[in-house]
């Protein structure tokens, strides 16, 4: 199994969110988050006065799939979530150990 | 001016008519305005329709304080310290209240005749203190020979200007200064600034007892008459550039100066924490100014008209002209911009309200709004004082460039009103080649002057003093935290 971590621009999350959905996963965990990258944050003024935000915000996307539907999940973000500029985000992949589902006490696979 | 006339003579007619009820009605007539009217002559010279004008006007300046200013400054602090500025503004706006029926009135609208230096007048006197004489049968006069309101209705009326004045200075103090210490400055700068300074440019005996109160030389110089300092002086406001804008814009200077600056000033952002509440407030305060300048010509009649159009022109004006400079320098034109350039209209244009003409009104508003722009961003950047909401740089300089552009439209050359010479009766509108700009232009200067002057240094006094005797300024720990908790144990928003 893999845990794959997403951190996207908020807006494509609905598309993102369809699009894997289409594949199959069944579940996904999104947070609002703050971060950087080589996108420096943004400049706004207020009557003069300059402000240089360098955390912008962001989606963070965690969903945990078998190995087999991995590959297909990581394209599909990095397709999907694209505009082709600066910011668009980052897709991690990460080992998963176990999983259980909580209600049925189903372990592996099938409790994801 | 014909108008004014003609209504007069109806009006004072009518009086004369009931004083002296043998009289025949045509006789009345032709005897004209009457002078050194009695209380029952002036209950006769009341016109509904101003009464409701004044007092709806009271309201509209009432709304301009709360919630207007509150909102305009509230969303412009961080989150932790929204209630202090909307709780300053509110306490403001009670205690100024109270003052005004105590001494306020009676100090600034009384006649200081008896104690002037030098032949001019600074303060009035204590005679209507606690509202005494100050009843549902006594009137205020107006601009016109023979027409008065009910002085309640222009108390309230005056009131709701000595509420609003010191609730604009806040904005130069928000987010570092303690409560009670801010409300002692209020009601001592009240007492020592507004009431003199109003009293100086806003008090005169009324057209129908100035001219035998004036003094001449034999060659026709003014030696003094029954008005304030600058009233005398011929000083033109028609709204209060100087008594509310420019008073309280140098107060706020000077307050940010004694407190210091805001803890990270400079290094931390401080954004404003909702543009959306500044938004809403800056409008309100578009809408309550009709009341402040149309309803400072306490009458409701073309003259009130004037000033309702000037306002608005003027502000649509400036707050364009404040978008078209932002996009020019920062390539993108903001909301606060807007609202910041609608306010600087408002500003400049008070004094000059009733005055001007509405296409001279549109320049001054597109004028203004790059002159405080380059305030709030060049000047303010470049000397690094923390007037935490651009007190001095939009109320003050936009207070200082009405003052002085009232000359320049006021002129009837230009299409303005000129002014009324009060001294003869019944008075007479300046004649166009009397009237010059340049020597109006001197006396507007004075004026401007003599505020700065007397605003900024009683200020400076007081606020030094305040800051020694019982301390102005928040701990460290309260201003990082927040004034919001530390100052009135509550948070604006619990999400």
């Amino acid at each position: 199994m893999k845990f794959i971590v997403a951190i996207i621009k908020p807006f494509k999350l609905d598309e993102v969110r369809d699009a894997l959905g289409a594949l199959g996963v069944a579940g996904m965990t999104v947070t609002e988050v703050k971060g950087f990258g080589r996108q420096k944050g943004q400049t706004e003024i207020y009557r003069g006065a300059e402000y240089t935000t360098n955390m912008l915000p962001k989606v963070k996307i965690e969903v945990a799939v078998s190995d087999a539907l991995a590959p297909q999940v990581v394209e599909t973000i990095q397709q999907v979530a694209s505009t082709d500029a600066i910011g668009d985000g980052k897709i991690f992949v990460l080992e998963l150990a176990s999983a259980t589902r909580i209600r049925t006490g189903e372990t592996g696979d099938t409790a994801l | 001016m014909f108008r004014k006339t003609f209504t007069g003579l109806i009006v004072a007619g009518a009086a004369l008519a009931t004083a002296t009820a043998a009289f025949a009605q045509d006789a009345a007539v032709a005897a004209g305005p009457v002078k050194n009217p009695t209380v029952e002559q002036m209950a006769t010279m009341v016109n509904k329709g101003d009464t409701t004008w004044m007092l709806i006007s009271s309201v509209l300046v009432l709304l301009m304080s709360v919630p207007g200013l509150a909102l305009f400054y509230g969303g412009l602090v961080r989150t932790k310290n929204m209630l202090s500025v909307l709780m300053q503004v509110f306490m403001i706006v009670s205690i100024t209240g109270l003052m005004w029926a105590l001494f306020g009135y009676s100090i600034a609208f009384t006649s200081g005749a008896g104690h002037e230096i030098m032949g001019y007048q600074f303060f009035g006197g204590l005679s209507k203190s606690l509202m005494a004489g100050v009843t549902s049968g006594t009137y205020a006069a107006t601009f016109s020979n023979g027409v008065y309101i009910p002085e309640l209705s222009y108390f309230v009326f005056q009131m709701t200007f000595a509420m609003i004045t010191p609730a604009l200075f806040i904005g130069s103090f928000a987010e570092r200064v303690k409560f009670w210490p801010l409300m002692l400055f209020t009601v001592l700068w009240s007492i020592l600034v507004y009431y003199p300074v109003a009293h100086m440019v806003w008090y005169w005996a009324g057209p129908d007892f100035l001219m035998d109160t004036v003094k001449k030389t034999a060659d026709g110089t003014l030696i003094s008459q029954d008005s304030g300092f600058l009233f005398q002086k011929g000083a033109l406001d028609f709204a209060g550039g100087t008594v509310v804008h420019i008073n309280a814009g140098i107060a706020g200077l000077v307050g940010c100066l004694v407190l210091g600056k805001r803890l990270g000033f400079g290094k931390e952002n401080t954004p404003p924490h909702s543009l959306t509440m500044t938004m809403i407030g800056a409008s309100l305060l578009w809408v309550g100014w009709f009341g402040f300048n149309a309803g400072s010509n306490l009458e409701s009649n073309g003259v009130a008209a004037v000033a309702f159009v000037n306002t608005m022109l003027a502000t649509c004006a400036a707050a364009l002209s404040w978008a078209v400079v932002e996009q020019l320098v920062h390539k993108k034109p903001s909301m606060l911009g807007a609202a910041s350039g609608a306010v600087a209209g408002l500003v400049a244009i008070t004094p000059a309200s009733g005055y001007g003409a509405p296409m001279t009104s549109i320049v001054l508003g597109l004028i203004v709004s790059p002159i405080c722009f380059f305030f709030v961003s060049t000047v303010k950047n470049k000397f690094k004082y923390d007037d935490t909401l651009d007190v001095f740089g939009i109320h003050c300089i936009g207070g200082i460039t009405g003052a002085l552009a009232t000359a320049v439209v006021a002129a009837p050359s230009l299409g303005g009103q000129g002014y009324f010479d009060y001294t003869v009766f019944p008075a007479v509108a300046v004649a166009s080649d009397a009237y010059s700009i340049t020597g109006q232009l001197w006396i507007q200067i004075q004026a401007v002057v003599t505020t700065l002057l007397w605003s900024g240094i009683v200020s400076a006094i007081l606020l030094i003093a305040i800051d020694k005797l019982i301390g102005l300024r928040a701990s460290e720990e309260a201003e990082r935290e927040g004034l919001d908790l530390n100052e009135h144990g509550e948070r604006a928003y619990n999400m």
